[in-house]
């Protein structure tokens, strides 16, 4: 029998403390879609995406009003598009963009995600012709998101890949200057990026997918925070304990959310992601979960530590409160989506290369950066060589999603809204890379790759 | 049986338990259980009820009651009980 504490904690994790699932995201494989004529495979895109994802936001609408918990977002995930247009003649890969902006605007979903490349160890075709198209795609379209998986821990890095990214999220910004660079807030350069992410920008339906599948991403640094600051002073063996524990409930509600999407749309259930997403919303901070655990300002030192039990609790405590587990599952720390890193980076506290020290542990990368506008594509790329190779050495997901704020400096701000949030301009270190990006080539996997 | 927890938050009055019920039995949903509590200074109430009779879609059913609490300053909340079956049991 249930009893009043127990029902009352969970009304006052969703009405207080900003309990959420975070989206849910169906994974549309495209595969059967190429054709070598273009208009060919963009009719059928369209039509597969719309057939497949027709009730997506209707019943995840149904499901938040019956079970009382906020779904925030309905979105699609496909099969990375470079592997569609590489079938096609005419590799025009904007045109697919706009068909796919089509099929994301009439099935009403916040985003669809997998305008994407796989070229960890080198270049297939349609991959060039879609990573050149990124800037304008992103500009053109208001829906789409992008990624793109240049390394891996098993095949290693691919640094021509890695120079061309540099530029490509530079120009991608200059394209949408008007609009606060939000172009570049919608793409995503990955080291081994996982296959079944529901979380955009970098959510994609990887080639060893099923047809068609349910991700659901949970949410809920505010009940975390809020468990916290209830315990009062504990050790930390204690506040490892108190996070495995919200992290179980929260998760628990992730896989019903789940199973029940699953059941009404008559789609198989892939995975729940167990990240801690945070939005700007006030209470919504995993930034704030680490001040709560002790810290005075997330940044100083200790934050990394802090971060590294957080994101290990979340899993212990997520894993076995859900059947299937995936997607990048920790703790994300994007600066702009949180307003204790957007308080932190204001002030000072936090700096890019404390930021790099925690993505070393927990589960995204840099995330959500704003770059000074003048900093150039070497830097970039050097940015992203280095995230990378903290993923390919630790065989975890890194990644770098940064804004380069064109026309602005050190200091200024730019606000994407909504959920992407805004945030200060961070300064970045000048010293130029530029030769050892432009020697291009491969670093070699690692031992850790040697595992058979 | 589909169950359901409705639960009341707000300031006490009189008549509360009377009007949920009501509205309860206007639609064919079976009240339970009820008990009361006190979260933070609030009056609680939670109502178990088997909504597997109700005459209208559950979710109408939920903002129904969402509004007659409105009126009455109350937070008002229907929800498929299994939320909290699967968050608080093994």
């Amino acid at each position: 029998m249930l009893n009043a504490h127990d029902i009352l904690e969970t009304i006052h994790m969703i009405q207080d403390e900003n309990l959420d699932v975070r989206t849910i995201t169906m994974g549309i494989s495209l595969l059967d879609c190429a054709h070598s004529d273009l208009s060919v495979t963009c009719d059928k895109v369209y039509d597969k995406i719309t057939r497949y994802a027709e009730h997506l936001v209707r019943t995840g609408e149904d499901i938040e009003k019956e079970y009382g918990i906020p779904i925030i977002n309905k979105r699609i995930s496909i099969t990375p598009a470079a592997m569609v247009l590489a079938a096609c003649d005419n590799k025009d890969a904007v045109k697919l963009a706009h068909t796919l902006e089509r099929a994301a605007v009439t099935c009403g979903v916040n985003f669809l995600g997998g305008y994407s490349a796989l070229v960890q160890k080198g270049f297939g075709p349609g991959d060039c012709e879609l990573m050149e198209s990124i800037p304008q795609a992103l500009a053109e379209t208001e829906h789409i998101c992008s990624s793109v998986n240049i390394g891996s821990t098993k095949a290693g890095i691919n640094m021509d890949a890695v120079a061309m990214m540099g530029r490509i999220v530079k120009q991608t910004a200059e394209l949408t200057a008007d609009r606060q660079c939000i172009g570049a807030a919608k793409l995503v350069v990955f080291c081994n990026a996982p296959e079944d992410n529901p979380f955009m920008a970098g959510a994609f339906h990887g080639p060893g997918e099923p047809d068609v599948e349910v991700n659901v991403g949970v949410s809920g640094p505010g009940v975390v925070r809020a468990a916290l600051a209830k315990a009062g002073d504990c050790d930390l063996t204690a506040v490892a304990d108190i996070i495995k524990k919200t992290a179980f409930k929260i998760t628990r509600m992730g896989q019903l959310v789940a199973t029940e999407a699953s059941r009404r749309l008559g789609v198989p259930f892939g995975i729940v992601d167990l990240s801690l997403a945070p939005t700007p919303a006030v209470g919504d901070s995993v930034a704030h979960i680490l001040e709560e655990i002790g810290l005075e300002s997330c940044g100083g030192y200790g934050t990394t530590a802090a971060l590294a039990l957080l994101n290990d609790a979340v899993k212990k405590g997520g894993v076995m409160a859900s059947s299937h587990v995936g997607g990048l599952s920790g703790a994300f720390i994007p600066v702009t989506e949180d307003a204790g890193m957007i308080a932190a980076a204001t002030s000072g506290a936090l700096k890019l290369e404390k930021l790099e020290a925690m993505t070393a542990v927990c589960s995204v990368g840099l995330d959500m950066i704003n770059i000074p506008g003048d900093t150039t594509p070497e830097v970039i790329s050097a940015i992203i060589a280095d995230e990378a190779a903290i993923g390919m050495v630790n065989s975890k997901t890194t990644a770098v999603r940064v804004i380069p704020a064109i026309g602005k400096q050190a200091g200024d701000v730019l606000s994407f809204g909504g959920l992407l949030g805004e945030g200060p301009v961070m300064p970045v270190n000048t010293a130029s890379p530029a030769r050892f990006i432009e020697r291009g080539g491969r670093i070699p996997a690692p031992m850790q790759s040697l595992k058979n | 049986m589909k169950r359901a927890v409705i639960t009341v938050i707000g300031q006490d009055a009189v008549g509360i338990l009377a009007a949920v019920s009501g509205k309860c039995a206007e639609h064919k949903v079976n009240v339970l259980e009820v008990t009361q509590s006190v979260l933070q200074d609030l009056f609680a109430m939670i109502m178990m009820a088997d909504v597997s009779a109700c005459d209208i879609p559950f979710a109408e059913f939920g903002e129904q009651l969402a509004a007659m609490g409105r009126d009455r300053g109350l937070s008002v909340q229907a929800v498929n009980a299994e939320v909290f079956d699967a968050m608080h049991t093994i």
